[in-house]
């Protein structure tokens, strides 16, 4: 387990406090107390506000120049750096410029008023805000045109989704005839272009110098437009009356123009995926198919119409020899049945009659005759036997 | 029928992920899966080339109004 020293801890702590850039120029506000004004010229005091305390110390060189009189519980502003004061493992304000907060004070105040008052108005109300469109294709920017900002935007805009159409509308964006531009910059881009987006920013400054955002009427402005408003103002601690009426606040102006487009790159990873995702899809269709094919086929083999011509065959040749048995089995019966017939026939024929000694008596008209009466004297007549005929004469 | 070409980014996109919807359904007989994948393909490229070869456009609108 490593262990560090409390040497080597608090050097640690130290670099990590000097390392940061905002403490290293930063203005802290709060009320004075505990005020020491050494001999040696250095001050030590304590500015306190109602939730924590901070030590500060001012050096001579910087105590002499502070031209208001700092007194304990005045309200103050402190310019400096905060570090580490190793020896008693207590962090500090480096302090190098102190002014009266009353002045300060007053901006905050105004601030704190006007965002009470429209917020009550329901000008921040969550439900008003308008959705960013996901895929924009023509972004108003209100914003200056010779600021860094400007060219900040225009690249992070070209790097992510070139597809754009940036229309600035430009304006100032510091000092007291701000607001009139700005709120005139955001009516032009209502008014005259068909902008689905716009963004309002401005890179960082002092609280006076992001001042204009927080006026009523560019508030308003911004609250008004039809079109979504993404706000840039300032850096990321930096909150402006405008950020809490758009539709989208960005802690800064590229950040705003980041979140305003999708990232070019990505767009292009999702169509790749989006195309693998097609082929893969189309070849499991058709493997799918096949799979299906091969069981069909596989299905047929047990009624392929092989075996059902077979099958026919079989039945074919079955009733053609039943047929055929069939008929013999008939003309055995018919030829029977002849035979009968003939038999009965024959024995019903005279000739059999003929055989068996009967004689055949008839007229010479060949009338047969049955009877004595039929026949006269001397009468001649034909007789029939067996095999011959003979002829003769009645004699009585 | 190559309607693609007009097609802005996000429309051809948006039919891009229909498509995909289908054919993640299934049902469609195979032609029309072909079909779909052949136009989902070229719906791709055209969102490709369109992500590529973009150029940002930058306008001004002042007082006098809207000018390049």
């Amino acid at each position: 387990m490593q262990t560090y020293s409390v040497g080597e801890l608090t050097r640690y702590i130290h670099v990590m406090f000097d390392a940061d850039a905002k403490l290293a120029d930063i203005w802290a506000r709060g009320e004075v107390s505990n005020l020491t004004k050494a001999r040696s010229g250095h001050w030590y005091f304590t500015i306190k506000d109602a939730e924590a305390q901070m030590r500060c110390v001012m050096f001579r060189g910087a105590a002499r120049s502070v031209r208001v009189d700092v007194r304990a519980g005045d309200e103050i502003l402190v310019h400096g750096r905060v570090s580490v004061y190793d020896a008693r493992g207590e962090y500090q304000l480096y302090a190098d410029h102190i002014e009266s907060a009353g002045g300060l004070g007053d901006l905050h105040r105004q601030f704190e008023a006007l965002k009470a008052r429209l917020d009550a108005e329901g000008l921040f109300d969550p439900a008003r805000k308008k959705p960013i469109p996901a895929f924009p294709r023509r972004i108003g920017v209100v914003t200056s045109p010779t600021a860094a900002a400007w060219h900040d935007m225009q690249n992070v805009l070209r790097r992510r989704f070139p597809l754009l159409e940036l229309i600035l509308s430009p304006t100032l964006v510091q000092g007291a005839e701000a607001p009139t531009q700005i709120v005139r910059a955001l009516h032009r881009l209502n008014r005259e272009t068909e902008v689905d987006l716009m963004l309002v920013a401005r890179g960082g400054g002092s609280l006076e110098d992001l001042w204009c955002f927080n006026d009523e009427a560019v508030a308003r402005a911004v609250a008004a437009s039809r079109i979504p408003v993404i706000t840039g103002v300032g850096h990321e601690i930096d909150f402006t009356i405008v950020d809490f009426v758009a539709d989208l606040r960005a802690p800064t102006p590229s950040a705003a123009a980041e979140l305003a487009t999708p990232n070019r790159e990505d767009l292009l990873l999702d169509l790749d995926r989006l195309r693998n995702g097609f082929s893969a899809m189309l070849t499991d269709a058709i493997q799918a198919r096949t799979n299906d094919l091969g069981r069909m086929r596989n299905a047929l083999q047990f009624v392929t119409p092989q075996k059902a011509v077979q099958q026919a065959e079989r039945a074919l040749t079955d009733n053609r020899r039943r047929l055929r048995q069939a008929a013999i089995r008939r003309l055995e019966q018919l030829s029977e049945r002849l035979s009968n017939r003939r038999g009965a026939l024959d024995s019903a024929s005279p000739a059999h009659i003929l055989a068996r000694g009967y004689a055949l008596v008839s007229d010479e008209a060949g009338n047969i005759v049955r009877a004595a009466g039929q026949v006269s004297k001397d009468q001649r007549l034909n007789v029939q036997l067996a095999r011959d005929e003979i002829s003769v004469r009645v004699e009585d | 029928m190559d309607d693609i070409a007009s097609l802005s980014y996000e429309s051809a996109y948006q039919e891009l992920e229909a498509l995909v919807a289908q054919l993640e359904s299934g049902a469609l007989p195979l032609e029309d899966s072909v079909k779909l994948y052949e136009r989902g393909q070229r719906l791709a490229s055209h969102c490709q080339t369109l992500l590529e070869e973009a150029e940002l456009k930058i306008k001004l609108v002042d007082e006098a109004g809207l000018n390049n």
